[in-house]
């Protein structure tokens, strides 16, 4: 029970540190924390496999990702802008969607806290134990063997997407020559000219 | 010990609103996508609590489905921040308006 209610007030404080930091690299830093805290409640929860995933993709693999776009786009004239940010436009709006929806949070936690967590069936860790890597490899490779499998597609996708983006930065799509993609470059900067102004 | 559900459901309600908030007030793409993170992550929390609830571990094979969806648009989202965002001087959502109409 403490352990939650500790990690509760980390995962808060650093979500809401991540979303108000004036620079990119402290909201990083305030997300690694969450993501951390994270994973210590997914032990917690005996979802053992899943709190190694958490720290290994989101921790290793996605904020590294974050740092090294960060570091590629702030390499250039100026630092990051923090900005004038939206808050004055949208507090009005933004202010009735977060009322009704605390009160369909009031209402779901008075509907559900009678619903306890059970004690695993058996001790942390072993195999045949609900949460064990054991437990969740098997179900991953016999019943749930299509989730899998587009997780793959999903991701086939997700690289696909990505070095047709790459190809295109660089100006060597196949089939399209280079100073075609040179005036596209030109288009795109003076887009982003003309937003500026 | 047991901690009850609702709890779980509340803590992943208000981290998942505090990620609606980044993405709606602050301009800068890459706190916007990790707004998006932190939304995604409240999602699995509560897969996982439910999962521990009822002892299901399609729960725990879900929230393993949304951290791939994660990764896959965390890579395609700063792969199109890079390409937009190069040639700027700051990096700001407000300044592309191609779609605006």
């Amino acid at each position: 029970m403490i352990e939650f209610w500790l990690l509760g007030v980390v995962l808060i404080a650093s979500a809401v540190w991540t979303i108000s930091a004036s620079k990119p690299v402290y909201s990083v830093v305030a997300l690694l924390l969450n993501f951390a805290a994270l994973a210590v409640l997914y032990v917690t929860l005996s979802a053992e496999f899943l709190a190694v995933i958490q720290i290994i993709v989101y921790s290793g693999a996605i904020l590294v990702l974050f740092v090294f776009v960060i570091a590629l786009l702030s390499s250039g004239v100026s630092p990051f802008s923090v900005g004038p940010n939206r808050l004055p436009k949208i507090w009005a709006p933004a202010g009735i969607v977060i009322l009704v929806a605390l009160g369909f949070l009031v209402y779901a936690v008075s509907q559900a806290a009678m619903v306890a967590p059970r004690t695993p069936n058996g001790p942390v860790g072993a195999a045949n134990v609900f949460g064990s890597v054991a437990d969740f490899g098997t179900a991953l490779f016999t019943v749930q063997l299509l989730p899998f499998e587009v997780t793959a597609l999903i991701l086939m996708v997700a690289v696909i997407g990505v070095i047709t983006l790459g190809l295109e930065e660089m100006g060597d799509v196949p089939g399209r020559r280079r100073d075609e993609a040179k005036v596209e470059r030109a288009m795109r900067e003076a887009i982003l000219r003309e937003g500026t102004d | 010990m047991a901690v009850p559900l609702g709890d779980y459901i509340a803590l992943a309600s208000v981290m998942f609103f505090i990620g609606v908030i980044g993405v709606i007030v602050r301009r800068n793409p890459l706190i916007m996508l990790m707004s998006i993170e932190l939304m995604f992550n409240a999602a699995n929390l509560l897969f996982i609590a439910f999962a521990r609830a009822w002892l299901q571990n399609a729960g725990q094979i879900f929230a393993f489905l949304v951290i791939t969806v994660a990764a896959a648009e965390a890579a395609i989202g700063l792969a199109i921040i890079v390409t937009t965002f190069r040639p700027a001087k700051y990096v700001d959502v407000d300044d592309v308006r191609t779609l605006h109409g």
